[in-house]
């Protein structure tokens, strides 16, 4: 089974986020592999383990995601390949360069994050899928792949949905797919040792978007204090929530 | 950690470990240090992962780093927050296991070597009695010749990993002479007239059980001899230098959490207006601290790299852990002094690195024999 995993490396979840002209400053922040991506790479071993074949990964951008593909290594992918593309490719720049890459050759199942934790666009798969013509699921919850298709349980905002797909298939992986491993030092060592292809695609298609500004959302906090009787406070507390906070 | 004797692969190492610590071992430290316990399956899965075996050879199912990669796994080990669940590690991987490696035979490294690295069996050293400890040449428990086997006589206090362990690494007396009639066997927990006594309760390190231990006619097979017969000595010198730099490098991370959490409050905290660290009585103890733990961190990295490179630094190796012991204890000392009275509740973690450093100042030989050590080496 060829089992393809398309990744991107965001910045860790809990680094503080600076914005400077315009631009989100990555120097000094630690970079790691898409929290949702890092479910695709697991589901990918899980799905190589049970069923044999390869894990390959892919990634777009500069020189220092290559430090997320060699984690995937030491995860144990088989292989990985960085297309080279400047920082800051739009989706639609990068669904097509991942696409002319993995154009090449068959794959049995594309496996990717149902979102990036970074931007959040959650296009890049699906559009990936499109350029290539295969079906694609998204936010799968469980995967089970034999007889050439794939039977995903995917989250639909808070229910399950079930649906059968014949492979080749994309399937994107929501939190609570699985729960990824911990690369071992052999693994880590090994992943040392291997070689990252990189590739430059030959007809780059043009960003459909262009950012216009990059800002830090501010948060209003705003304070009630209620005041009056515990009976007094209750009622008005529960007509807040009902007429403001539209929560009961 | 941007030091020289850091290179890209412990950069990576680090950055794993620090990931599995901070998010399979933190979550628990409350848990534990109160059960004054931690499940057998963190050493599984460190084992698993490798982290038991980094500098053991691939042979015997190790990663065949450096000494560089213990230093890196036992600073990343404070971020358990938990002293106890560091120590528990450390003395399995780094103090109960090395002399197997350099002393042992073949047949003992596959029996007890390979299983401590996978995690499946674990180590513990015993070395301190009650009549004895800092002073290892006054051990009384006796192993005596019988045929083909050793019989085992006397008792052990003290004891880390001494409830859990599976196989103990054992200093006894088997000569008259002070330095020169002590070997080093390896009894199995399941042996006839060994037992466990209590579980010891201590003032910090909390997660790790220390125990007393009992040998009555304990019989040994020769083959669970490590080393020559009289040689103990000597090899213990040599595993509490190892011994000593973890030690020692533990001491200066752990100072280095004390900081953070100083830090953390003296910014968060407010009085007479303004948060205490911007008072200069407040910033000058925090730059102190920094200062102290950069000190203590450069002797112990020098250190490393003369032990990496085949020196047996004995003096310097106890000026570290020397240095680095009561140094964190300064610290922890000082990080608890700044939180004021919340440092004093058991709700914030500062009191338990406070705890917790306080051993550091006792273990693997006190600060009174480092101090003699060092004069001894001197040449007074």
């Amino acid at each position: 089974m060829e089992i393809l995993v398309l990744l991107k490396q965001t910045f860790d979840t809990e680094a503080k986020i600076t914005v400077k002209d315009g631009h989100v400053v990555d120097d000094d922040v630690t970079l790691v592999i898409n929290p949702y991506d890092e479910y695709a790479v697991e589901e990918a071993l899980k799905l190589r383990e049970a069923q044999g074949g390869a894990v390959t990964v892919v990634s777009v951008g500069t020189d220092r995601v290559e430090e997320a593909l060699r984690r995937a290594l030491a995860m144990g992918a088989d292989e990985a390949v960085l297309v080279e593309a400047p920082a800051g490719a739009d989706e639609l720049t990068v669904a097509h360069a991942l696409a002319e890459w993995a154009s090449a050759k068959q794959w049995d199942i594309v496996l990717a994050g149902n979102v990036s934790v970074d931007s959040g666009a959650g296009q890049v798969a699906l559009r990936f899928a499109e350029v290539l013509g295969l079906p694609h699921v998204a936010a799968a919850l469980k995967l089970e792949v034999g007889d050439g298709k794939a039977v995903v349980h995917r989250d639909a905002e808070g229910d399950t949905e079930v649906l059968e797909v014949t492979l080749p298939t994309l399937v994107t992986a929501q939190q609570g797919l699985n729960e990824p491993r911990y690369p071992s030092v052999p693994g880590i060592m090994k992943a040392k040792r291997k070689t990252i292809a990189r590739v430059t695609p030959a007809a780059p298609v043009a960003a459909a978007t262009v950012v216009q500004s990059v800002f830090q959302a501010q948060q209003n906090r705003r304070n009630t204090m209620i005041k009056g009787s515990p009976a007094e406070q209750a009622q008005q507390l529960v007509q807040l929530l009902r007429g403001e906070a539209k929560v009961v | 950690m941007g030091h020289f004797i850091f290179n890209d692969t412990h950069d990576t190492l680090r950055a794993e470990i620090r990931r599995y610590v901070e998010r399979e071992l933190a979550p628990h430290a409350n848990e534990w240090e109160e059960a004054e316990y931690f499940p057998d399956s963190v050493f599984w899965e460190m084992g698993r992962l490798g982290y038991l075996g980094l500098r053991y050879p691939e042979e015997y199912g190790g990663s065949g780093l450096d000494y560089y990669s213990a230093i890196v796994l036992a600073e990343e080990m404070t971020r358990a927050q938990s002293g106890g669940v560091g120590m528990a590690v450390a003395v399995h991987a780094e103090m109960a296991t090395p002399p197997i490696l350099k002393f042992g035979t073949e047949e003992q490294k596959r029996r007890y070597l390979v299983p401590a690295v996978k995690g499946k069996k674990i180590a513990a050293l015993a070395i301190t009695e009650p009549g004895a400890g800092s002073d290892v040449s006054g051990i009384r428990t006796r192993a005596v010749q019988d045929g083909g086997d050793w019989v085992i006589n006397g008792s052990k206090i003290y004891i880390t990993n001494g409830v859990r362990a599976d196989f103990y690494l054992v200093v006894t007396r088997t000569g008259d002479d002070q330095w020169g009639g002590l070997t080093l066997f390896l009894v199995e927990k399941e042996t006839p007239g060994f037992t466990v006594g209590r579980k010891l309760k201590k003032v910090g390190m909390h997660a790790s059980d220390t125990a007393e231990l009992f040998f009555e006619n304990v019989r040994v097979p020769d083959a669970n001899r490590v080393g020559d017969v009289g040689q103990g000595f000597y090899n213990i010198m040599w595993e509490l230098q190892g011994e000593r730099l973890i030690g020692a490098a533990t001491a200066v991370a752990g100072a280095e959490r004390a900081l953070e959490m100083a830090m953390k409050y003296a910014g968060e905290r407010e009085a007479f207006g303004r948060p205490i660290g911007r008072f200069q009585v407040i910033r000058h103890k925090l730059a102190q601290m920094a200062t102290e733990i950069e000190a203590a961190r450069a002797l112990v990295y020098t250190c490393a790299w003369r032990w990496q490179n085949g020196e047996y630094p004995v003096k310097e190796i106890s000026m570290a852990k020397l240095f680095a012991s009561e140094m964190a204890c300064r610290v922890a000392d000082e990080a608890l002094q700044i939180h004021g009275g919340a440092g004093y509740m058991l709700e914030y973690p500062v009191q338990r690195v406070w705890r917790d450093s306080r051993l550091l100042r006792i273990g693997a030989g006190t600060d009174e024999i480092m101090r003699e050590v060092i004069a001894k080496q001197m040449g007074f």
